[in-house]
């Protein structure tokens, strides 16, 4: 058999209903009191800590962590929600083996860090819970405020702009808000609604309109936000995923992974999805490793994970590729590939290398490699992403922009969190009237 | 190695302490561990080298404890127990049940020493009609318990006795007269000064003395409640303080004890905090001559006499000194402030291949010291010391969490003259000779 002539094999039901659940529950449990006090304890509570300045959003870790082991567990949700509101959320997905925890100074004592997004999760769980609201609103400035896109940068800065007292309508493309947090992350991180829970918490401050299914370009148009309101915030994230420009990508089985992952997130039962038996996937960030880890979780026999160049560029983190691989992915570097085989359906992949080409069966291909962005009017753009300032402003008056749309963005939760956040603090201080840089 | 076939001397930890002879220098101080034969014998099945009974007092109408929670404890995070705290009596036991068992036991374990503690009224009859009976019991020495800072106390005994030195040396005199075998007064640290109280021992007639007792204590207060805590049906009352925390406490009464004049060679038995083998080895340097060990035993099970064994055994042999000569090793280096010398200057210095850069040193120098350690060195984060603000203070040092990594060295000669505060031209009242 020739992976021309192969039948493909793509079906739900590949593992049993039990067996899925097994397969998505939460990838870190939750810590304990106990296990939460004999960590927080492991933390010296170093001066201008590592882990601070790692933090995107300067999250003040040792004071939380100091929080924790003295039991004062909503003393640290507010100073982990004060930098960050979805704090809950990073608590979860943040990359922490690069962030936090690689800056912990423990790693130079002992090789191993503070576990600080368990402990985050720890302080924050709680609070988020039981709705407990930290931070009153400022007295009613009068502004009103558009925010287009409900993911994590324009929830930041909403919630932000809420806080310092103005009133915001977040315009939101989807049925549901919370951007690539409903729509994007492995469905293992964020078990039990979790994003959805934690909106309504921050959505809890007040003050905040959300209209959905409302896209910018169709439903709205940026000049009517611009007229209509006092400030306007972008944090539309990226567009269309990209494509892989080969011959036979129109073949059926091909799919974006966005795409996949986006309907697995919203599916009732997992058990229906529909999943190849050897499936391919091409890229190397984290949503290839995120639709890699759960194509096996769905049941796939065999997952291929394929990256055009060396290991040393993948922008996934050695952790999620350990994650991968003891998932049983098959990691291959630098083969970019070549062509789709197949007749109507894919049934394999050909790929080039330094040595001549090699072919891999494929029920299923998923395509990650990134998304692109489409211009807005004559805002400045570079790179495929809107230019901003230190205080994320764009070239257009009154408007603002943060998260994955703009120059600087790192597909990562926190550092659109972080953009919300100074954007809010920016447009806030120009509704005053402060001067500003 | 010297012909025993690679296998490693082990000192001989045998000790003899007032002429009773126990295997090593390790006793159950006179507390819950050593109420009944049951525990006592678990002791000495364990290897323990003696215990204190715990103290009988006279006949009668035994003593009624509460029923409530009579030990509390200081924890860390990780539940490890720092402090401990009590309020339970004297025993609550019939006195003849006691005197049966010690005398079995005695007979069981005639290599072990079992001392008797006793906490009678202040009458002479009370301690003439009551220690000869205990005596018959084949015990090798009394304690006498002037120290338990709860219940008793307000009785008239117990550290009613121990804090007025007069009565101590009264209570003292009349067990001497009444017994024959040794006596060992338990001194409360619940005092200003150590001394008095030692010396009324000394001048009563004791043959050794032992501490610390307890220390008054209040744990904690209950937040859900507001009230103090424990409590007994709602009410609470101080208890005595006893475990690791208490220790340097311990170490100095014990040292004070053993260097001053008007005390010095009175044996002492060290008892306060004693966990682990280096603590012991503080007590017996410090001028013990044994050591009594309660809390560890009630927080580990007796099995922790093992790591005090061969822990102090190993030491022994790595010094190449007996544990004779141990015992007060460390005393002679204790002295009054005035009498150090002020021209000695040692100054901290980080290792920069064991730092781990949390800056501790830095921020409780600039906080809290004398602003003597940088942050930034040409632009990276560095912590080095600025020699010419440290005054050596070695604050950096106990607060650094990797071992050795910040040290003092010595930068003033050795040969420099040496001055202290009485010569000192700073002193008004300096000696002038």
């Amino acid at each position: 058999m020739t992976a021309e002539s192969a039948q493909p094999d793509v079906r739900p039901r590949r593992l049993s209903k039990d067996e899925i659940e097994a397969n998505f529950a939460d990838l870190h449990p939750p810590l304990s009191r106990s296990e939460a006090l004999i960590e927080a304890d492991r933390c010296y509570f170093c001066y201008d800590a590592p882990c601070t300045t790692a933090c995107p959003t300067g999250i003040d870790i040792p004071s939380f962590i100091q929080k924790i082991r003295s039991d004062n567990i909503q003393g640290s949700a507010r100073t982990i929600l004060r930098e960050n509101i979805m704090g809950g959320m990073c608590a979860r997905v943040c990359p922490t083996e690069v962030l936090c925890e690689e800056a912990c100074v423990r790693n130079t004592h002992e090789e191993k860090p503070v576990e600080i997004g368990l402990l985050q999760r720890y302080a924050t769980d709680p609070i988020i819970d039981a709705r407990t609201q930290l931070f009153p609103r400022a007295e009613a400035s009068g502004k009103r405020v558009a925010v287009v896109g409900g993911g994590p940068a324009g929830l930041s800065c909403a919630h932000r702009l809420a806080v310092l007292g103005h009133e915001v309508v977040i315009f939101n493309r989807d049925e549901k808000p919370g951007g690539l947090n409903e729509y994007g992350i492995a469905a293992y991180k964020t078990v039990d609604d979790f994003a959805q829970i934690e909106i309504d918490y921050i959505l809890g401050v007040g003050g905040i309109e959300v209209r959905h299914s409302c896209a910018l370009g169709e439903d709205v148009q940026l000049p009517e936000l611009v007229d209509e309101f006092d400030a306007v915030f972008l944090g539309i994230g990226l567009g269309q995923p990209n494509d892989l420009g080969i011959e036979g990508e129109d073949k059926d089985g091909v799919i974006n992974a966005i795409d996949y992952i986006a309907a697995l997130r919203q599916a009732d039962d997992k058990s229906r999805m529909p999943i190849g038996k050897t499936v391919v996937v091409i890229g190397g960030g984290m949503t290839a490793i995120d639709i890699a880890v759960q194509s096996r979780h769905l049941g796939a026999r065999q997952v291929h994970m394929v990256y055009r160049r060396g290991p040393e560029k993948m922008s996934a983190s050695v952790f999620e590729q350990a994650l991968a691989q003891t998932s049983g992915v098959t990691i291959h570097h630098r083969a970019p590939p070549k062509r789709i085989i197949g007749d109507d359906h894919v049934t394999g992949v050909e790929f080039e290398t330094d040595d001549g080409t090699f072919v891999l069966y494929a029920d299923m291909v998923f395509k990650a490699i990134g998304q692109q962005m489409e211009g807005i009017g004559d805002i400045a753009m570079e790179n495929g992403r809107i230019v901003v300032d230190d205080g994320h402003r764009t070239s257009l008056a009154h408007v603002w922009a943060g998260g994955d749309c703009v120059i600087g963005g790192d597909d990562l939760t926190v550092s659109a969190v972080q953009h919300g956040k100074l954007a809010a603090i920016d447009i806030d201080r120009q509704l005053r009237g402060a001067k500003s840089g | 190695m010297t012909g025993n076939c690679g296998v490693q001397r082990v000192a001989d930890l045998k000790t003899t302490f007032l002429g009773i002879e126990s295997p090593n220098p390790f006793w159950l101080a006179s507390a819950p561990p050593t109420d009944k034969a049951y525990n006592v014998n678990r002791a000495f099945e364990a290897g323990w080298g003696g215990v204190v009974w715990k103290t009988l007092g006279e006949d009668g109408p035994p003593i009624v404890n509460v029923s409530g929670p009579r030990y509390s404890a200081l924890h860390s995070n990780e539940r490890r127990v720092i402090g401990f705290n009590n309020i339970e009596l004297i025993t609550d036991r019939p006195l003849q049940t006691n005197l049966d068992e010690i005398r079995q036991v005695k007979r069981d374990w005639p290599d072990r020493a079992m001392v008797v503690s006793v906490m009678l009224p202040m009458n002479e009859k009370a301690w003439a009609d009551n220690l000869p009976r205990i005596e018959d019991t084949g015990a090798d020495a009394f304690e006498l318990n002037f120290g338990c800072p709860h219940g008793m106390s307000e009785r008239g005994m117990g550290a009613a006795v121990g804090q007025v030195p007069e009565y101590i040396q009264m209570a003292t005199e009349w067990a001497k007269k009444a017994s024959s075998i040794p006596v060992i007064v338990k001194l409360t640290p619940n005092v200003a000064n150590i001394l008095p109280p030692a010396k009324a021992a000394l001048d009563g007639g004791a043959d050794a003395v032992s501490l610390i007792n307890t220390i008054n204590s209040i744990m904690g207060v209950n937040h859900d409640t507001l009230t103090m805590y424990p409590t007994t049906d709602g009410m609470g009352t101080h208890g005595g303080y006893c475990g690791e925390a208490v220790k340097p406490i311990a170490l100095n009464m014990v040292a004070e004890i053993a260097r001053s004049p008007a005390t010095r060679g009175l044996p002492i038995s060290g008892i306060g905090g004693v966990t682990d083998w280096r603590d012991a080895v503080d007590f017996l340097a410090l001028g013990a001559s044994n050591v009594q060990v309660c809390t560890a035993a009630m927080v580990y099970g007796f099995k922790i006499v093992d790591d005090l064994v061969d822990g102090l055994s190993t030491f022994l042999d790595d010094k190449g000194i007996s544990l004779d000569q141990l015992v007060g090793k460390a005393v002679p280096s204790v002295t009054d402030w005035q009498y150090l010398n002020l021209n000695y200057v040692e100054k901290a210095v980080i290792d920069q291949d064991l730092c781990i850069k949390c800056g501790r040193c830095h921020v409780v120098c600039e906080d809290t010291s004398h602003q003597a350690i940088t942050h930034t060195v040409d632009g990276e984060r560095r912590f080095e010391v600025i020699d010419e603000e440290c005054v050596g203070c070695n604050l950096c040092v106990s607060i650094c969490p990797v071992d050795s990594c910040i040290t003092m060295k010595q930068t003033s000669g050795d040969s420099d003259p040496k001055l202290n505060w009485t010569a000192h031209p700073n002193n008004p009242m300096r000696n002038t000779d």
